[in-house]
């Protein structure tokens, strides 16, 4: 027999156990999907996860894909962990990436050293800026910020748009959908010769070591901390919210507009229509995945970005469609969350002769 | 410029034809939400909706296996996100999440082989009243079956949940889940069958969006109507009868929009494309300033897990 208790408390070894398994039955669930589409189950998933990263170039697309995805998730999981639900880091990020990339192209053919760092200041506070928008409406006009967060995702794409094939668009660009290029000066230098890895790589690490002590070490953490557990016991505690759901989104925001930046100044070079491939909704299952914690964060980057590369991979060599690459992602997290239950419950086996 | 009549009656009715999905979904959400859950899922189930509405459409042939099969993959879809959060206690917001974009890459894998399939013609009613009456005529014939079921839908809605016992367990477990469990209604229950039937809305206008309003199926065709839905249940302060107001009015900034683009109003496409957007962030804004209005009419429990210690 099997019998279900609740815990007293939740297991903290459960805690980060879970993400483990939830990992390992998306790739059983995963081998399932291929073997109903007609795929050999192994072979798939090895396409799908070993292939692409077999090699340095593949390591690198790696890193390169899981940069934005870290630095958005630590923003991130500063909302989530105070109880803010700000599902907009796409919007974010396109409009930090259109502010950045604006100033980029102020600085047209111009060299000098002062220009990237202008550059990626420009792009935070893009990110800042828009998502300031849903946090003032939060907390002096009571609207929900899940909704006014994803409206406005909208509504950045299209500006985007409207620059790139409007007012931004290259004049000797023969009418295609994209800025001059930048000038090397506004550029993040690649890191190695060859490889399209670049500097961003080092935004999203700053980001990871100053959230760990934002989080663990300083008094801001702790309101966060305790305002996402109980909000009654931080207004109790006399913790100004309002002050709090602003500066939450703000860095959440710049982390966002960051990976806008490394976006249009690492590989690309200038703005266009598709700056990204949806980083800013798949970062919200990588904050799950790695627990709000910045280091279960940067692996579970890792493991999302795969999904990216391994739906590329499998398009060309399998002909498995590329979005398989989103069933992954929506899998990890529904099996994320249902494996929370192991959390609160126990699972006793009972057996029928004592 | 002469201004037809009929030409008039044609855009209210086109306005009408796109505020259709709107009511489904919404109405469906609506009736979840209620029930104390927070499906953020339905733009998720919409475009599942589509896809096996299409799909099913052109395998079989059959429009009332296709229109039906829809509603049943937006029950199947919904049927995560109810055992996630009822069985296993999940948070509302994120499993929602987690089911859009879940539901937006299955759709986009089944609909792979679709893609640039022509749709079929999806018969209308009442065709030949449409002259009879000036104007009103081509506003109220010549829609199809499921025009007139959403536009009913509302109504049946707002009478389900005030006038009858059903509806009065559904808004009791959403206000208060101890005091309805104490009373020997079983909460999971009701919000198991409450999140399915959002799911069945979902997927009816998700098939209605593929199969009668643009009879093709384009990836991601739903285009943030699920969304909208979801804001159409907070601008209605949780009464079916303003979603119909609601969804007017999106309809026909969705209209609108096409029209000024014909006659060459000189703004860009862009703005008008993103004109629905922020027309629901202005009008969530000033409906929800008001917090106590938006306290006394949002179901009780919203969002928040129910579980029954034994």
């Amino acid at each position: 027999m099997i019998k279900i208790v609740k815990r007293d408390q939740p297991s903290r070894a459960i805690f980060f156990f879970t993400p483990v398994l939830a990992i390992f039955l998306t790739l059983v669930a995963g081998g399932l999907i291929f073997f109903i589409l007609g795929f050999k189950p192994f072979e798939a998933l090895k396409f799908f996860f070993i292939v692409p990263i077999a090699d340095k170039y593949g390591f690198s697309e790696l890193l390169l894909k899981a940069t934005p995805l870290c630095l958005i998730a630590i923003g991130l999981s500063f909302c989530f962990k105070s109880n803010n639900w700000n599902i907009g880091a796409e919007g974010q990020l396109t409009f930090g990436a259109i502010v950045s990339g604006g100033v980029a192209l102020l600085f047209y053919e111009q060299e000098g050293f002062y220009i990237l760092p202008i550059v990626i200041l420009a792009g935070a506070i893009g990110g800042m800026l828009y998502a300031s928008i849903p946090a003032i409406l939060k907390t002096y006009f009571n609207t929900n910020e899940i909704l006014v967060s994803l409206m406005l995702v909208y509504v950045s794409k299209l500006i985007l748009d409207y620059l790139v094939v409007g007012p931004w668009s290259n004049p000797e660009g023969f009418n295609f959908p994209e800025t001059r290029q930048f000038s090397d000066s506004a550029k993040l230098p690649l890191l190695f010769e060859g490889l399209r890895i670049h500097a961003g790589i080092f935004l999203a690490l700053a980001a990871v070591v100053i959230s760990w002590f934002v989080f663990y070490k300083t008094y801001l953490g702790f309101q966060m901390k305790v305002s996402g557990f109980s909000l009654k016991t931080a207004r109790y505690a006399g913790y100004k919210g309002k002050k709090m759901i602003i500066l939450v989104f703000l860095i959440s925001g710049a982390c966002a507009g960051l990976a806008g930046v490394g976006e249009i100044t690492g590989p690309i070079g200038q703005l266009h229509r598709e700056i990204s491939p949806d980083y800013g909704f798949t970062a919200i299952i990588v904050a799950f995945l790695g627990r709000l914690h910045p280091v279960g964060i940067i692996f579970a980057s890792l493991v999302v970005a795969i999904t990216y590369l391994g739906a590329e991979t499998a398009q060309i060599f399998m002909q498995i469609p590329k979005y398989t690459g989103q069933v992954f992602q929506g899998m990890i997290l529904f099996f994320l969350l249902a494996s929370d239950y192991l959390l609160f419950f126990k699972i006793k086996f009972i057996g029928s002769k004592k | 410029m002469i201004i037809d009549i009929n030409f008039i009656g044609l855009i209210i009715a086109s306005i009408m034809a796109s505020a259709v999905p709107l009511i489904l979904a919404s109405c469906g959400e609506l009736i979840t939400e209620r029930s104390g859950v927070l499906n953020l899922g339905v733009e998720g189930m919409m475009i599942i909706g589509a896809i096996s509405g299409f799909a099913l459409m052109t395998v079989t042939g059959s429009l009332i296996i296709a229109v039906f099969g829809a509603m049943l993959a937006g029950v199947l879809i919904s049927t995560i996100f109810a055992f996630l959060t009822q069985t296993l206690i999940t948070n509302h917001v994120a499993t929602g999440l987690a089911l859009t974009i879940f539901g937006i890459g299955i759709s986009a894998m089944i609909g792979k082989n679709f893609v640039g399939i022509p749709g079929k013609e999806f018969p209308v009613l009442f065709e030949g009243l449409k002259d009879t009456i000036p104007l009103l005529g081509s506003i109220l014939f010549g829609h199809s079956i499921v025009f007139y079921f959403a536009f009913a839908l509302p109504f049946i809605t707002s009478y389900f949940l005030k006038k009858t016992k059903i509806g009065l367990i559904v808004r009791a477990v959403g206000d208060s889940p101890e005091s309805a469990s104490n009373q020997g209604i079983n909460v999971k229950f009701v919000r198991y069958a409450c999140i399915l039937y959002g799911g069945a809305m979902s997927g009816l206008a998700g098939a209605y969006l593929s199969m009668i309003y643009t009879p093709q199926w384009i990836e991601n065709m739903t285009g943030g109507r699920g969304w909208i839905a979801l804001a159409l249940v907070v601008f209605s302060t949780w009464n079916p009868i303003k979603i119909l107001i609601g969804a007017m009015i999106f309809g026909g900034l969705t209209i609108i929009q096409f029209h000024m683009q014909a006659i060459g109003v000189r703004i860009p496409v862009q703005f008008l494309t993103a004109l629905p957007y922020i027309v629901t962030i202005i009008v969530l804004v000033v409906i929800s300033r008001d917090s106590r209005k938006i306290r006394l009419s949002t179901p009780s429990s919203l969002g928040k897990s129910f579980h029954k210690d034994n």
